[in-house]
C-alpha cells in the first residue's frame, strides 16, 4: 500500500459534505453500535417513523411554503468522546437545526456544551440525569429526572402497596442506579417508611446471595432494585431463594422485553416505574404503537416512544417559530404546554426539565401490564 | 554513545516543522476565536485536529513503554484518567477565580497550573506502578498494569467529591485548539530527543536484551521507572487537555477499552517510532469519520457498518504490514542526526 494515499484521506472527508437543499435539518446522536445498539435501534425506528408522518403531510410551514424535514443519524457508540465528535460534524458540518439525542446520560453530557456554545438546541430522550440540563439554556428533555423516579416508586410502595419497611440492592458503578436508589431511600424515610437494608454491587456480578442473606434479616415489606434489565431476573431468582417473599419494585431500567425472557415465571407480582405504557389509554400512544409494530414487528420501548415525543416537540417548535433558525425555535421549544406526545402530557416551565407524569407497570403472567398513573 | 554529529540538517528541519505546524496553528486559533471560519476548516475539522493532538500524545508516550522499553502496558488510560481528574479538580474547584485575570493571561495561566498539576500527578502514580512492576515482565506486566487501570477506574467511581459513577460535570472550558497543538509539537520534541538520548538508548538496550544491558551496567529498575514515570506524565498531560476540553468526564471512559483504543492506533503506526505514532493517529482517527461521512453521505442505511468496516481494513493492514505503518523507521525530519 502507498503510503501517500493516505495524505488523501482528508479531502475524502471533505468529498463527504453535501450541498444544503432546502429541507429543515435535525440531527440525532444515537448509540447504533456499543454496548445498548438495541436503544440505538429504538431511536432509529422512531426517527423514520416521525420523518414520514410529517412529510406525507408536506413538512413543516416556514414562512409562507411548507418545507420538508430530513434526519441526520450519527452513531456516538454510547462513548461520551464519540458524542462529542457526533455533536461537531452535525452542527457544523451537517448545519442542523437541532439535535435529539444522546440516549444515556453520560453522552448528553458530553454533547450538552457543544450544543450550548453552539446556540443549537438539543432534545434528549432519555436521559434522566439531573446533571444534563441543569444552568444550560439549550437543552431540554422528554423523559423525567432521576430524583422523580425514585419519589414516584417511593410513594407508590407507601401508598399502594402499604409499605413499613424496604431494602435497596442496587449498581454502585452506575451513576443511573445509584441516583435513584439515593432518592427513594430519602422519600420513603420522609413518608414515615424504614429502610432496613441498602445493599450494593458492582456491574457484572453475579452472585447478590450476600446482600439478600443480610436483607432477609430485616423483613422488608418491598425491596427496590434499580438496576437493568440484564441483571434484575437473576437477583430476584436469588432472593426468592433464600426465602424473600417481599414485593420486587424497580425503575424504568426494567423497560425491556428481555426481563420477563429471562426471569419467566418469577418475575410475576414485580413493579416498576416506566415513562410509558402500551397499555396506556392515549389516542396518540396507540397510532404510534400500532404504526411501529407493523412496520418493526416489536412493541416500541420507552426510548422509542420518548424519542418519538422528542421529534413532535422539535416539530411543533418549529411550526411555532416559523423560521428556520435553532435561536427561534429554542425561544419556542422553551413556552411548550400541554404538548400531548406518545409519553403524555409536556410542559417546560422555566427550565429544560419537563412537567410530566410517571406509570407505574406490574409484570403478569410474563407481560407488562398497566398499573397506575403517578402525577407531580 | 557515538560520536558527535558534524551536521544537523535534521534538527533544523525537525524544528522547520515543529515551527511550520505552530505558525498554521496560531491563525487558525485567532481566526476561531474571532468567529471567521475560513470555509474548508469548520469547527468539526478543527475538533477532529484537536482530538488528533490529544491521541497524539497518548500514543506517542505509550510508545516509550510498549515500543522502546519493550515491555506490554496496558494501564495507559488509567494514567490519563489520573491527569484529567487532577485537572479537573484543579480547573473547577482550586481556580475558579482566575477569572478576575485579563482574559487571555488568566486562561493560560490556569491552564498551565492544571496542566502541571496534571502532569505531575499522574507522574507520581506511574512512579509508583513503576516500583510495583519491578519484578515482573511480559504478560506478568500486562496484567498488573491491566490491574491498575482497573483500579483507578474503580476507585474514582466510588469517591463522591470526584462525582463518582455519574461524572465530573462542570469544567471551565480552557483547552483551546492552539494550547493542544502546542502541547502535542512539545511532546513530541521531549519525546524524540528523549528517545535519542542515553536514556532512550537504555531503554532499546532493555528491550533488545536486558542481560547484557544490566552487564553493561545499566541500572533496569531505574531505567524502567524513568520510562514510567515519563510516559504517565504525557498520558497526564493528555487526561488534563481532555478533561478541560469536553468539560465532562466520566470513569468509564478511561477504562480498559480506552486503553486499547490507544494500542490500536500505537500498532498501526509501529513500534518504537514517533513517525508511527502520528500516522496511525492520524490515520486511525480519519479513517473512522471518512467512514462516517461517506456511509451518512452516501448509503446512510449501512451507517451501523462502520464498525465493521473500519476493523476490518485495520486488520488488513496489519496482515500486509506487520509492523504497523511505520515500525521502527522514522521520518527523515524526526531521524536522529547520525543516521540521516
Amino acid at each position: 500500500m502507498n503510503l501517500r494515499l493516505l495524505a488523501l484521506l482528508p479531502l475524502l472527508v471533505l468529498a463527504g459534505c453535501k450541498p444544503t437543499a432546502q429541507e429543515l435539518k435535525i440531527g440525532v446522536s444515537a448509540p447504533m453500535t456499543g454496548d445498548i445498539s438495541a436503544i440505538g435501534q429504538s431511536t432509529k425506528n422512531a426517527i423514520a417513523i416521525a420523518q414520514e408522518e410529517i412529510n406525507a403531510g408536506g413538512g413543516i410551514k416556514v414562512g409562507d411554503k411548507l418545507v420538508k424535514v430530513r434526519f441526520v443519524i450519527e452513531d456516538d457508540e454510547n462513548k461520551p468522546e464519540s458524542t462529542a465528535t457526533v455533536f461537531q460534524k452535525l452542527i457544523n458540518q451537517d448545519k442542523v437545526l437541532a439535535i435529539i439525542g444522546s440516549q444515556t446520560s453520560k453522552c448528553s453530557n458530553a454533547g450538552a456544551p457543544i450544543a450550548e456554545a453552539a446556540g443549537i438546541p438539543q432534545v434528549t430522550p432519555w436521559s434522566t440525569n439531573p446533571n444534563v440540563t441543569k444552568g444550560r439554556k439549550f437543552i431540554f428533555r422528554a423523559c423525567f429526572i432521576d430524583p422523580f423516579q425514585g419519589r414516584v416508586v417511593a410513594q407508590f410502595a407507601t401508598e399502594k402497596l402499604k409499605a413499613k419497611t424496604a431494602a435497596v440492592v442496587y449498581d454502585v458503578a452506575s451513576d443511573y442506579n445509584k441516583g435513584i436508589a439515593e432518592v427513594f431511600r430519602d422519600e420513603f424515610t420522609k413518608m414515615g417508611g424504614k429502610i432496613v437494608g441498602f445493599e450494593t454491587y458492582n456491574t457484572k456480578d453475579t452472585d447478590f446471595s450476600a446482600q439478600f442473606t443480610k436483607i432477609k434479616g430485616g423483613k422488608p415489606d418491598v425491596i427496590f432494585l434499580p438496576n437493568y434489565f440484564n441483571e434484575v431476573p437473576l437477583q430476584i431468582q436469588q432472593a426468592r431463594k433464600l426465602g424473600i417473599t417481599a414485593t420486587m419494585l424497580g425503575g424504568d431500567g426494567w423497560d425491556n422485553p428481555e426481563l420477563v425472557k429471562l426471569g419467566g415465571a418469577v418475575m410475576n407480582g414485580a413493579y416498576f416505574s416506566n415513562h410509558y405504557s402500551p397499555d396506556i389509554d392515549n389516542p396518540i400512544a396507540k397510532a404510534f404503537i400500532a404504526t411501529y409494530q407493523t412496520r418493526f414487528k416489536i412493541v416500541p420501548d420507552a426510548a422509542a416512544a420518548l424519542t418519538y415525543d422528542c421529534a413532535q416537540l422539535l416539530f411543533k417548535a418549529m411550526a411555532t417559530a416559523g423560521k428556520a433558525d435553532s435561536r427561534a425555535i429554542r425561544e419556542a421549544l422553551a413556552v411548550t404546554k400541554g404538548f400531548q406526545g406518545v409519553t403524555g402530557g409536556i410542559t417546560y416551565a422555566g427550565s429544560g426539565d419537563p412537567v410530566k407524569g410517571a406509570v407505574v407497570i406490574k409484570v403478569e403472567n410474563g407481560k407488562f401490564v398497566f398499573d397506575s398513573a403517578v402525577n407531580p | 554513545m557515538g560520536p558527535l554529529p558534524t551536521s544537523r540538517p535534521s534538527r533544523l528541519r525537525f524544528w522547520m516543522v515543529c515551527g511550520l505546524v505552530l505558525a498554521l496553528a496560531i491563525p487558525l486559533q485567532l481566526l476561531t476565536d474571532a468567529g471567521l471560519f475560513p470555509a474548508i476548516l469548520n469547527p468539526y475539522y478543527l475538533h477532529l485536529l484537536t482530538i488528533i493532538g490529544m491521541n497524539i500524545i497518548l500514543v506517542a508516550s505509550l510508545n516509550l513503554l510498549n515500543g522502546y522499553l519493550g515491555e506490554f502496558a496496558l494501564g495507559h488510560a488509567g494514567f490519563m484518567a489520573v491527569g484529567a481528574y487532577a485537572a479537573a479538580t484543579l480547573a473547577a474547584k482550586v481556580l475558579p477565580a482566575s477569572g478576575a485575570l485579563p482574559p487571555i493571561l488568566g486562561t493560560v495561566l490556569t491552564l498551565g497550573l492544571t496542566l502541571a498539576g496534571a502532569m505531575l500527578a499522574a507522574a507520581l502514580v506511574g512512579y509508583l506502578v513503576g516500583l510495583v512492576t519491578f519484578k515482573t515482565v511480559g504478560d506478568y506486566l500486562a496484567i498488573i498494569t491491566l490491574g491498575f487501570n482497573m483500579i483507578i477506574v474503580n476507585a474514582i467511581q466510588n469517591i463522591d467529591a470526584l462525582g463518582g459513577p455519574r461524572g465530573f460535570t462542570g469544567i471551565p472550558r480552557n483547552t483551546t485548539f492552539l494550547a493542544v497543538i502546542v502541547c502535542t509539537v512539545l511532546t513530541v520534541a521531549i519525546l524524540r530527543n528523549l528517545v535519542q538520548s542515553s536514556f532512550g538508548r537504555v531503554w532499546v538496550s532493555i528491550r533488545e536484551n536486558a542481560i547484557a544491558a544490566e552487564l553493561m551496567g545499566v541500572d533496569l529498575n531505574r531505567a524502567k521507572n524513568q520510562a514510567f514515570t515519563i510516559a504517565a506524565a504525557f498520558a497526564g498531560l493528555a487526561g488534563g487537555l481532555w478533561a478541560q476540553y469536553q468539560q465532562f468526564i466520566t470513569p468509564r471512559s478511561f477504562d480498559y477499552i480506552k486503553t486499547t483504543e490507544i494500542l490500536v492506533m500505537l500498532y498501526l503506526g509501529g513500534m518504537a517510532s514517533l513517525s508511527g505514532s502520528i500516522l496511525g493517529v492520524v490515520a486511525y482517527t480519519l479513517l473512522m469519520e471518512l467512514l462516517r461521512n461517506l456511509l451518512s453521505a452516501f448509503a446512510p442505511q449501512f451507517a451501523e457498518w462502520r464498525m465493521l468496516i473500519s476493523p476490518l481494513i485495520l486488520i488488513v493492514i496489519m496482515l500486509t504490514r506487520q509492523f504497523g505503518l511505520m515500525g521502527n523507521r522514522e521520518w527523515s525530519w524526526l531521524r536522529p542526526e547520525r543516521e540521516s
